[in-house]
């Protein structure tokens, strides 16, 4: 991977955070919320919050299309994976996501054909392959993920394989977003947009955050320079006074998105009136299902799903601590009923998430002291 | 609630919520699962929870308390080393090995890393109807040829055939007697602040190398297992280092983060790992990076990690340069005194971060 250690150099790492400590005020707290899953696992990875000064915190965000799935979607998954004959199919970290009856993972144990896949097409490679079993995706992600189930539905499609069929749980970016500013009690100052969400939509449908909700917004890609640099960019606005979408990641994120994926995806798909998010409740029009014109494809209308509604538990607090209002350890349920191997709330289900690196982490981010 | 409304008693409540997880996680695990998941044979906390939650316990054994890669029994003043593994690889060849050559060396590596000499193992074969005569010849041969060249004598076996579908071709299991060597003074709680830790070689191959060979990432790298002998690796470290070498692993399944997770907690030290040190062949980083896997917990079938006082570790460290197959071994971190039992990593990019141990098998992931 030589081709990409230019954005991990030690070197300038250090320097922008010598910018951005020269930035920031002495004295005011800031708190910016990566937006995307994929900016969390950065930051994790290479330590970036360990670069930062004090006064400047990173909030992670709704951004993770794993952990948002709520439990009743991943009871509806359990009971289609345990029909006799059905081969399941989905993402490997989706597998860990707990229902209320247990995970993926654990309905495996119990005897069901779930198999982990690294793409849609994979699949329908298995569908091909098993023409007497159905064959069923279990789809999820943001709009980065979406276009690849749309070419597979496509396919699928035209091949007529009528084995094969999807559980649609795509999910949009901007309903969250949106949902988390509404929020009257909102403490962030800025945001890192999404990077690869924003190849495929484009920078244009962030240009609510700062013309309606005052923040600043800055895309940014997922090697560490480049999260570093949004920051800075995000700090230098709030500085100047600017309030304005940026496009840190302008090497591979353009204005306009990708035309050609988001025909596919509106061809394939079409927005539902609601979606459940864990932790965050239901959002209006913040999820996508499949269109008319692939209803044979719909696993959900095949074979009938209970759509039973587990409600997160009352307790639970995700959403204040995504909106930056509480700290993991504020949460009623925080590690009690909710810790990393029960997790309750969307925070806790990935290792990323807020509370669970608290969980984890956070004796040692409090003393931050190694002897 | 606000925080920094009242931050004495803010910082009051936030101690007493960072106690109750100290003291969750202190406490010894409780295995309270209703069935056995996958999760429970990859090493990481599922697995913990079932050794000692429920093995340990049962057994009563304070040797076998101390989890060390073998247990050590003293009969008529010899000090013998004892190990016992399974082998249940998919597929059973693989690019650099096969499930009779990782039998052998596994086995020899438990006894190895513990200090002892390999003198003796036993051989015990569970085989699927249908099984291909010839490839059994040919995991037949394999096993004599790595046990000839570990120096370790295959001394009684046994084996049974069950229906087809009720085993995935062949499984292995052994046993390992060893020797233990005069000059080793070898200690899960052995750890000590200044400590050096060395790696044998780049880490991550063996785990890699199955991933790929299974075929169903589309991926084409050459990478190739590690399965070897750590006997002349562990010979070189014990002549240079003696009682000077505090403990050693070999990091197989959970890879080197699990091992060095492991060890901190026993020893109650810190430990920390300077990332951009440890040793990484390119295909396997960049596999790696594109399953979003981290290396360092991918598993190796032929890398220990030593742990060594300061004043001994760079002639251990060139000791084991010298061994053929370790060239590339290397100085990859220090062990610390606080924040005992966590092991922490600095990045390559100059931050730092908690290397944690793992929660199941470690998945691909998608964003």
């Amino acid at each position: 991977m030589r081709f990409v250690d230019e954005f991990r150099d030690a070197e300038l790492g250090r320097a922008l955070a010598g910018q951005i400590l020269a930035t920031v005020e002495p004295g005011r707290h800031y708190k910016v919320m990566e937006v995307c899953g994929g900016h969390t696992h950065s930051i994790y990875k290479y330590g970036i919050d360990d670069l930062l000064p004090a006064n400047v915190e990173l909030v992670h965000g709704p951004g993770c299309p794993v952990c948002v799935i709520p439990m009743g979607r991943v009871d509806d998954g359990i009971a289609l994976a345990t029909r006799p004959g059905v081969i399941f199919t989905c993402f490997g970290d989706m597998m860990r996501v707990p229902g209320s009856e247990g995970t993926f993972l654990d309905a495996k144990a119990r005897g069901a054909d779930v198999r982990m896949v690294y793409s849609p097409l994979d699949a329908l490679r298995i569908a091909k392959e098993n023409p007497e079993r159905e064959v069923i995706f279990f789809a999820i992600g943001f709009e980065t993920t979406a276009p690849s189930t749309a070419l597979t539905l496509k396919r699928a499609k035209a091949e007529g394989v009528a084995n094969f069929s999807c559980v649609c749980n795509h999910v949009t970016i901007v309903p969250p977003l949106r949902a988390l500013l509404e929020s009257p009690d909102l403490r962030l100052d800025g945001f890192i947009g999404p990077g690869h969400v924003s190849t495929v939509v484009g920078a244009r449908p962030f240009g609510f955050i700062p013309a309606d909700y005052g923040r600043p917004v800055v895309i940014a890609g997922f090697e560490p320079l480049d999260v570093l640099q949004a920051i800075q960019m995000i700090l230098r606005q709030i500085a100047d006074g600017r309030c304005e979408v940026e496009n840190q990641y302008r090497r591979v994120v353009p204005y306009e998105g990708n035309l050609r994926a988001l025909e596919v995806m509106a061809e394939v798909f079409e927005l539902r009136p609601h979606f459940e998010w864990r932790g965050l409740g239901f959002i209006s029009q913040s999820a996508l299902r499949l269109s008319d014109a692939y209803a044979d494809l719909d696993a959900e209308q095949r074979f009938g799903v209970p759509g039973v509604r587990i409600a997160d538990p009352k307790a639970c607090q995700c959403g204040e601590v995504l909106k930056g209002v509480i700290k993991p350890w504020e949460c009623k349920v925080f590690g009690t009923a909710c810790t990393p191997e029960h997790a309750i709330g969307t925070c806790m289900v990935s290792p990323e998430g807020a509370c669970a690196a608290y969980y984890n982490y956070g004796r040692f981010a409090r003393e931050r002291e190694v002897v | 609630m606000s925080a920094g409304s009242a931050p004495d008693a803010v910082t009051g409540r936030e101690q007493r919520i960072l106690d109750i997880i100290e003291t969750a996680r202190s406490k010894r695990p409780r295995f309270k699962d209703a069935q056995i998941t996958m999760a429970h044979g990859a090493g990481g906390k599922a697995t913990q929870t079932l050794i000692e939650g429920l093995l340990v316990p049962a057994f009563g054994s304070s040797t076998l308390a101390s989890l060390g890669d073998a247990g050590v029994v003293t009969i008529a003043g010899a000090a013998l080393a004892l190990t016992t593994d399974s082998f249940v690889v998919k597929p059973i060849r693989f690019p650099g090995g096969s499930i009779g050559e990782l039998a052998v060396n596994g086995t020899v590596n438990d006894l190895a890393v513990s200090g002892a000499r390999p003198v003796a193992m036993s051989l015990s074969l569970v085989l699927e109807e249908g099984l291909a005569a010839q490839e059994l010849a040919a995991e037949v041969e394999a096993i004599a040829g790595a046990a000839r060249t570990a120096g370790i004598e295959v001394i009684s076996g046994d084996t049974k055939v069950v229906e087809r579908g009720r085993c995935d071709s062949m499984y292995v299991s052994t046993t390992g007697l060893g020797q233990l060597d005069p000059r080793a003074a070898l200690s899960p709680q052995g750890l000590r602040p200044g400590d050096r830790i060395l790696v044998s070689g780049p880490v991550g191959n063996h785990g890699t190398a199955i991933m790929l060979a299974r075929g169903e990432l589309g991926l084409e790298a050459e990478v190739s297992s590690d399965t070897c002998s750590l006997w002349p690796a562990v010979d070189a470290l014990l002549g240079a280092a003696g009682a000077d070498l505090h403990c050693m692993r070999d990091a197989t399944r959970g890879g080197v983060a699990s091992v060095l997770n492991e060890l901190a907690r026993a020893s109650g030290v810190a430990v920390v790992v300077r990332e951009a040190d440890v040793p990484l062949d390119p295909a396997v980083a960049g596999a790696a990076e594109l399953l979003g896997i981290d290396p360092m917990y991918i598993a190796n079938e032929g890398k220990l990690v030593a742990f060594v006082a300061p004043e001994a570790a760079g002639t251990a460290l060139a000791a084991l340069r010298a061994v053929p197959g370790c060239e590339q071994a290397s100085e990859i971190g220090e062990v610390k005194t606080e924040p005992p039992g966590m092991v922490l990593v600095e990045t390559g990019f100059g931050g730092r971060r908690v290397m944690d141990q793992l929660v199941g098998d470690p998945l691909p992931r998608i964003c």
